[in-house]
C-alpha cells in the first residue's frame, strides 16, 4: 500500500495509527463546524448591516458552541405516525455520506486517509448517499411537507449529478489520473498551474482556459444544488415546505443535519479546491510550500469557497424545482458536454 | 404500437392520487393565521380554499356596545399594520355626519402620518414578498429603515404600531420642533433604500423568473372580485380614491398612480402587483414632500368639537385608499352615542377571495408567491 500519510510513515500501520488518521478529518470536521457556522451568522450580520451575535463570548465568538448546548438539551421528538427505523437512521446516513467523502480528500502532500486510485470516482458516488438520506428521513416522518421535500431532493439529485461528473471527468482527462494526489501534484507550480487556469502546459493551454473556467463555475453551481444551499435549498424551502425533509426532526437528530450540511459543503469546496484551485499547492511556486504549508493552502482555499457559499446564500433568492431542473438538463449539461468535448480534443491534440 | 403511444398510454394509466395539504394556520409564509386547503397534483396546485376566522375578533359586535371615540383603537387592530390608514375612513365619516370641519394643518398633518404609514406598510409587503421568494437580506434591509418610520409615528402619537392618533376634529399629538427634518431625512433614506432593492432584488434573474408571468389577475377577473389597491393597479387598472375622490387635500398634490405595466411578464403577474408597490413608495415620498411644503406649522390640531360625540340619525358610508385597497365604513347611527350597526369593508378580505381563482395550475411554491403578492393581513381579514 503506498504511504498516503505521515502517520503510517512514522508509526507504522497498526490499529491505533488507523484509528487516528480515520478520527483526525472527524476533528477537523467539528471544529470547522464550528467555524462555519460563527463564519455564517457573521456573514450573514454584515451583509444585512447587523452585528450578528455579540453577547456569548468575545464578539460572540462562542456562539456556535452556546447553539450546539441548546441543541443537546432539546427535546428529541420521533412521530407516531413514523416508520421509527428509517426515521432515526436518516440524520447519520446523511452525515456519514458527507464524512466518508473525506476519505480521499488530500489534506496536504503527506496526509490523505485513503489514498486510492479512483478517488474521484469515490466522492462522486458516496456523496449521493446523503440524498439517499434525505429521501429516508422525508418519507419517514409521515408529513406531506416532508415527503415534498424529499420528492425535490430526487430530481434535485438527478439533474444537477451530471453536469458536476462531466465537469470532474475533464479534470480527470485533463490530469489523466483519478487519484486527488495526482491530480493535486500535476498542478504544482504556480497558481496559472491550476485546472482553473488549464493545467500545466504551454502556451496552447489558451485555447482550453475558457472552457476550464467554466467548468469551475458549473462544478460550483452544482455544488450549491448539492449542499442544498440558497438558490438551490429547494428541498427545505422553507417559504412553501415549512423546513422540507427535516421539518418533523428536533434536538441532536436536527442538528445532525445541519451538521452534515456544514460537513457537506466543506466536501464540495475541497473538490473544487482539488480538482481546479491547486489543492495543497501554494499559488507562488516554492514560496511558503511544503507538507505543513499545503494543509494551510488546502484549508483556506476551501474555506475561501465557504465564505462564497455563504455570500451567495445571503444575496440571492430560491429558484423554483422546474426552474433548476432546466437549469440542471438544459443550460448547464449541454455547456459541460462542450467544455468536455473540447477539453478532451485539445488532450488528444497535445 | 410505436414506442411513443406506449408510453402516453403507460403514463395516463398511472393513476397518481392528488394529495391534500393544510398550508397554515401555522406555516412560515401564510403572513398571520390563514388557513390554504391545497389540493396538489405532485407540485401542481389544483385547487385552493381558504379558511377563514381563525383571528375573528367580533369587531363589528364590540362596536355596536363602544362610544365612537372608543372605536378607534379597535379600529387599529384591524391591519395593524397601517393603523393610520385605517382609522382615517372612520374619523372622515363621523366628521361628515356631524359636518365638522378640520382645521388645515390637521389635513396636512393627517395626509403626512398616513403616506408614512403607507410606505412602512409597503415596506413590510415587499420585504416579506421577497422572503416568500427566498431572499433574506432585503427583508431586513426594508425593516431597518421602517424603524425610522415608525419613530416620527411614536413621537407623535406614543404608540409604535396601534396608534390611536386619528380624532374627530383632528389628531391626538401636534408635531414637535423637528419633525420636518426627521421626516425629509426618512423620505431620503426610503429613496435609497428602494434603489438598493431594486438591484438586489426586484430586477435579480431569479426573483424575475420566479415571480414574473405568476398567478396572473387579468383586469376583468379583478373587478369581478371586487379586488382593489396595489392588487388592481398591478392588473393595470388605475383605480386610486386619493385622485378619484380626492378625499381631504389630495387633489393640492401632484402624484402618479403607478400601475402594473408589464415591464417584465404579463400585466397583473406577481411581478406587476409587487412593482406598483415599491413606485407607489416613491409617489408616497412626493405627497409627503408637498405636504411638508404647503403645511402650516402653528396652530390648533384640534377643531371644536361637542364634548359628547352624538351623531345625527342616519347612515353614512366612507371610504378611503388605503394601502391594501379601499377601506370602507358604513356607520348607521340611532342618533345616540353608539353606532346602531358598523360594517367594515375590509379590502384584504376582499383581495384575498380572488387566491382559488389565480393560483390554480401553478406549482405549489408559486402559490405561496400569489399570496405573499396580494399583501393580506389576517387582523382585516377577520376582524
Amino acid at each position: 500500500m503506498e504511504q498516503t500519510n505521515f502517520i503510517w510513515e512514522h508509526f507504522g500501520v497498526n490499529l491505533w495509527t488507523v484509528l487516528a488518521v480515520i478520527s483526525l478529518p472527524l476533528m477537523f470536521v467539528l471544529v470547522y463546524a464550528l467555524i462555519a457556522i460563527l463564519a455564517e451568522l457573521k456573514v450573514s450580520a454584515w451583509i444585512q448591516e447587523r452585528v450578528g451575535p455579540m453577547r456569548t463570548g468575545p464578539y460572540g465568538i462562542l456562539q456556535p458552541v452556546a447553539e450546539v448546548i441548546k441543541l443537546i438539551q432539546k427535546e428529541d421528538i420521533t412521530p407516531d405516525q413514523s416508520s421509527k427505523l428509517l426515521y432515526n437512521l436518516a440524520p447519520f446516513i446523511i452525515f456519514t455520506g458527507a464524512y466518508a467523502a473525506f476519505a480521499v480528500i488530500p489534506f496536504s502532500e503527506s496526509f490523505v486517509p485513503a489514498g486510492i486510485d479512483v478517488g474521484l470516482f469515490y466522492v462522486f458516488a458516496i456523496g449521493s448517499i446523503s440524498a439517499m438520506g434525505i429521501v429516508m428521513g422525508g418519507w419517514a416522518s409521515s408529513n406531506k411537507y416532508s415527503l415534498m421535500g424529499a420528492m425535490r431532493s430526487v430530481s434535485q439529485l438527478i439533474s444537477y449529478e451530471i453536469p458536476a461528473a462531466m465537469a470532474i471527468l475533464s479534470v480527470v482527462v485533463l490530469a489523466s489520473s483519478m487519484n486527488m494526489q495526482e491530480i493535486s501534484r500535476a498542478q504544482s507550480g504556480y497558481f496559472w498551474n491550476w485546472f482553473i487556469f488549464g493545467g500545466p502546459g504551454d502556451w496552447t493551454k489558451i485555447f482550453v482556459i475558457p472552457f476550464t473556467l467554466g467548468l469551475t463555475i458549473i462544478y460550483f453551481i452544482a455544488s450549491l444544488a448539492e449542499t442544498n444551499r440558497v438558490p438551490f435549498d429547494i428541498p427545505e424551502g422553507e417559504s412553501e415546505l415549512v423546513a422540507g425533509f427535516h421539518t418533523e426532526y428536533s434536538g441532536m437528530k436536527f442538528a445532525m443535519f445541519f451538521f452534515a450540511e456544514y460537513a457537506n459543503m466543506f466536501v464540495v469546496s475541497a473538490i473544487l479546491t482539488t480538482i481546479f484551485l491547486g489543492g495543497w499547492n501554494s499559488p507562488f511556486g516554492d514560496f511558503l510550500q511544503g507538507p505543513w504549508w499545503g494543509a494551510m493552502w488546502f484549508i483556506l482555499k476551501a474555506f475561501f469557497i465557504v465564505l462564497i457559499q455563504i455570500w451567495i446564500r445571503w444575496t440571492l433568492p430560491r429558484y423554483r424545482v422546474d426552474q433548476l431542473m432546466y437549469l440542471g438538463w438544459k443550460v448547464l449539461l449541454p455547456l459541460s458536454f462542450i467544455c468536455f468535448l473540447a477539453i478532451s480534443l485539445f488532450v488528444m491534440l497535445n | 404500437m410505436s414506442e411513443k403511444k406506449r408510453l402516453d398510454l403507460e403514463y395516463s394509466q398511472l393513476d397518481s392520487d392528488r394529495m391534500r395539504i393544510n398550508v397554515g394556520p401555522q406555516h412560515p409564509s401564510t403572513h398571520g393565521v390563514l388557513r390554504l386547503e391545497v389540493e396538489v397534483d405532485g407540485e401542481i396546485v389544483t385547487e385552493v380554499v381558504p379558511h377563514l376566522g381563525y383571528l375573528h375578533r367580533s369587531f363589528e359586535k364590540h362596536c355596536e356596545r363602544m362610544t365612537y371615540p372608543q372605536i378607534t383603537p379597535y379600529i387599529d387592530r384591524m391591519d395593524y399594520i397601517s393603523a393610520m390608514n385605517n382609522e382615517w375612513p372612520y374619523v372622515m365619516a363621523l366628521e361628515k355626519m356631524l359636518d365638522i370641519k378640520v382645521p388645515e394643518k390637521v389635513e396636512y398633518l393627517r395626509v403626512i402620518v398616513a403616506e408614512l404609514n403607507r410606505i412602512a406598510n409597503h415596506q413590510i409587503a415587499v420585504a416579506t414578498f421577497g422572503l416568500d421568494a427566498g431572499a433574506f437580506t432585503p427583508f431586513l434591509f426594508y425593516f431597518r429603515d421602517r424603524e425610522y418610520i415608525i419613530w416620527i409615528l411614536e413621537k407623535l402619537s406614543g404608540a409604535r404600531l396601534l396608534y390611536n392618533y386619528f380624532r374627530v376634529g383632528g389628531v391626538s399629538g401636534d408635531i414637535y420642533p423637528e419633525f420636518k427634518e426627521e421626516v425629509l431625512n426618512v423620505v431620503k433614506q426610503v429613496r435609497k433604500t428602494n434603489e438598493e432593492v431594486m438591484n438586489l432584488l426586484i430586477y435579480n434573474s431569479i426573483f424575475v423568473k420566479r415571480t414574473a408571468n405568476v398567478g396572473i389577475l387579468t383586469p376583468e377577473v379583478a373587478i369581478n372580485f371586487g379586488c382593489s389597491g396595489p392588487v388592481l393597479r398591478g392588473s393595470g387598472i388605475a383605480h386610486d380614491l386619493r385622485r378619484d375622490e380626492a378625499y381631504s387635500v389630495y387633489d393640492r398634490f401632484d402624484f402618479d398612480i403607478p400601475v402594473g405595466k408589464g415591464e417584465v411578464g404579463v400585466v397583473g403577474d406577481c411581478w406587476n402587483r409587487n412593482m406598483v408597490r415599491v413606485h407607489e413608495m416613491e409617489q408616497s415620498c412626493r405627497i409627503i414632500e408637498q405636504a411638508l411644503e404647503q403645511m402650516p406649522m402653528e396652530g390648533d390640531v384640534k377643531a371644536m368639537i361637542p364634548k359628547r360625540i352624538k351623531l345625527p340619525k342616519g347612515e353614512v358610508y366612507m371610504r378611503a385608499e388605503n394601502p391594501k385597497g379601499d377601506l370602507g365604513f358604513y356607520i348607521v347611527s340611532n342618533g345616540t352615542d353608539k353606532p346602531e350597526r358598523l360594517k367594515a369593508r375590509g379590502p384584504s378580505f376582499v383581495n384575498l377571495s380572488v387566491i382559488p381563482e389565480i393560483s390554480k395550475g401553478y406549482m405549489f411554491a408559486d402559490l405561496i408567491l400569489i399570496l405573499g403578492s396580494i399583501d393580506i393581513v389576517l387582523g382585516e381579514v377577520d376582524r
